[in-house]
């Protein structure tokens, strides 16, 4: 019985016990040395482990431990793009790292464990196993933003995101505590039965609002969104590439998981909640970036917005909702590692710029590079021949099918507005005035190829997204039924 | 717990019923909780002191919902739920500790705690 247990959480025992012996490995040896090796090792093992994930995809629900534990296509599809997206971020961060001696052996092992974590909140079937996923990952996460530990920026980011992280944390368990109270059960299917629409309880209501405000806290919607800009802008920027990646992946999905697994019975409690904060994140997202100079901020504002997008799809309640939502985030992903590949190359004089005035001119002096990153922000803004305008598409299908057709609409005036500071880039790398603050050229070879390939995927997915979409219709399809 | 060996049957929690005069209901725990948990809020939104009260007031955030959970699993006569409190306690010093790391950084570069003086960033 174990054993078959066991066997079901093979790839997170395979990668904690990766992570600590990497930490032991380290301490005995040559300390911060062994750096730039294991973050190469970390992203090895990652992308090992999503091939290994999605192959043995044979579709079937695996239960483990008495339902603490679901593997099943929807876990799996989660959990591919957060190791793929944390390899690829990982390894984009060596050389930026280095370059700053920041470079220390716990930041791969942290990543690491935070990854665990995230597969573990990914594949709950209890409350309890939500929680200790989510703090797994958020602990971790907490000592990443501050790994710049002689900068006042970096630690204020880490004590900013640990605060508001902990209240975000102590609301979940508000919730979790009513759910268990009213439903007398923490099991996810146990919860499923009591949880009827229409018939409610009022204290497993409170239970689900409080849950949901934690869990907003942790996608970054409004109105918890607070800790971002801030975050963002503090952390060292490869930890700011992570945090717009596989953690806002991982916190949707479990999103996704709760409401659909334990709640899916009572669409018509929380539907309105979803769209609510889906509205105001994506007008918050949209206005308050116009006003930004900071890249790091701006893309802050723009994940905000871009959750705002990906909550329409939860909003829907449906398979078809889940569905865009899983394209919408493996699209997201995909345009955020490019785009930071793009913000980690700014550099002038080997320092790290980040004010957006230093592209001016940008296309003159790296013609390919400005093509790539014009493709890329043309897609995170949704102009229609690029992929993210298929992801936007997606999700507005999804909603309009559901009934929501006031919010599609919104967040198409959102989308229109948002537009704007994205192409406000775009002018200026093209036809913005030629001033005397000039970035290197940048010649990272890595970083190149992460921007050129993530430019490439959005046009090429155009045509075909190699199996993604089948892929995200299997996965909704386990969830919702 | 103080309470009568009756209440454990209960299976449901009614927190619209009426206490008997002898005896503490499940009621009472959960307003002592609530209480708990709303003065831990406040605690983190109107302290405009120090940082440390905004850990205490975490910790106190954390305690009430273990309050909430031992008095549920009691009065459900299900184990679950001290389980849980289990999780929670473990995980809120692991929490502790990392809180207080990452002050004593913060400290070391900005010289206070106050929290007035975490303003570097502003959002």
């Amino acid at each position: 019985m174990i054993s078959a247990d066991l066997n079901v959480i093979l790839p997170e025992i395979v990668l904690s016990l990766f992570a600590i012996f990497a930490l032991l490995g380290a301490v005995y040896t040559s300390k911060d040395k062994t750096g730039s090796l294991l973050v190469w090792a970390t992203s090895v093992v990652m992308i090992l482990l999503a091939v290994w994930i999605g192959m043995t995809g044979t579709g079937e629900t695996r239960i483990a431990f008495n339902g603490l534990f679901i593997e099943d296509g929807f876990a799996r599809f989660a959990k591919v793009t957060i190791l793929l997206s944390a390899a690829a971020v990982l390894s984009m961060s060596n050389d930026y790292m280095r370059a700053r001696g920041l470079l220390r052996f716990e930041y791969p092992v942290l990543i690491a464990l935070s990854v665990v974590g995230m597969m573990m909140m990914v594949s709950a079937g209890d409350l309890m196993a939500l929680y200790m996923g989510l703090e797994l990952q958020s602990l971790a996460l907490y000592v990443v933003a501050s790994l710049r530990r002689d900068s006042i920026k970096s630690t204020e980011a880490g004590l900013k995101y640990f605060v508001l992280g902990a209240l975000s944390s102590g609301m979940l368990l508000y919730g979790t505590s009513l759910i268990y109270g009213y439903a007398g059960t923490t099991q996810f299917a146990g919860v499923m039965n009591v949880a009827q629409s229409g018939s409610t309880s009022l204290g497993l209501l409170f239970g689900i609002v409080f849950l949901m405000a934690g869990l907003a806290f942790k996608v970054s919607a409004v109105p918890f969104h607070m800790w971002t800009p801030d975050v963002y802008e503090g952390a060292p920027t490869p930890v700011t590439a992570f945090f717009a990646t596989a953690p806002k992946v991982a916190a949707m999905a479990l999103f996704a998981r709760v409401l659909h697994d334990a709640f899916g019975n009572a669409v018509a409690d929380w539907s309105q909640i979803v769209a609510v904060l889906s509205v105001l994140s994506m007008f918050l997202g949209a206005i308050a970036a116009i006003g930004q100079t900071n890249i790091k901020r701006l893309m802050a504002y723009s994940s905000i917005a871009h959750m705002g997008y990906a909550l329409i799809g939860l909003a829907a309640g449906t398979q078809l909702g889940v569905k865009a939502m899983l394209v919408y985030m493996a699209i997201y992903v995909t345009m955020n590692i490019g785009t930071f590949a793009f913000i980690l190359s700014m550099e002038k004089d080997g320092q790290p710029v980040a004010d957006i005035s230093a592209l001016n001119m940008y296309s003159k002096r790296a013609p390919g590079k400005a093509l790539a990153m014009l493709v890329l922000l043309f897609s995170l803004a949704g102009v229609p021949p690029m992929l993210g305008f298929f992801a936007k598409f997606g999700v507005w299908q999804a909603g309009v099918d559901a009934g929501l057709i006031w919010l599609v609409a919104a967040s198409a005036v959102a989308s229109a507005i948002g537009a704007y500071y994205y192409l406000r880039i775009v002018f200026l790398m093209y036809f913005g005035a030629e001033g005397d603050d000039r970035l290197d050229g940048g010649q990272n070879g890595l970083l190149t190829g992460f921007l050129i390939a993530s430019a490439v995927i959005m046009v090429v997915g155009i045509a075909n997204m190699f199996g993604v979409e089948e892929a995200a219709i299997r996965a909704a399809a386990t969830l919702v039924n | 717990m103080g309470l009568s060996p009756t209440a454990k049957n209960e299976r449901t929690p009614d927190p619209g019923k009426e206490p008997r005069d002898d005896m503490i209901g499940i009621e009472h725990y959960l307003t002592v909780a609530a209480t708990l948990f709303v003065i831990g809020i406040f605690g983190l939104f109107l302290n405009r002191k120090n940082i440390i009260i905004m850990l205490m007031s975490i910790e106190l955030m954390l305690l009430a919902v273990n309050i909430n959970f031992v008095a549920f699993s009691h009065f459900l006569g299900d184990l679950v739920g001290q389980v849980f409190t289990l999780f929670v306690l473990t995980v809120a010093a692991a929490e502790a500790a990392i809180g207080l790391a990452i002050l004593v950084c913060f400290n070391r570069n900005r010289g206070s705690i106050a929290v007035e003086d975490v303003n570097v960033m502003k959002g």
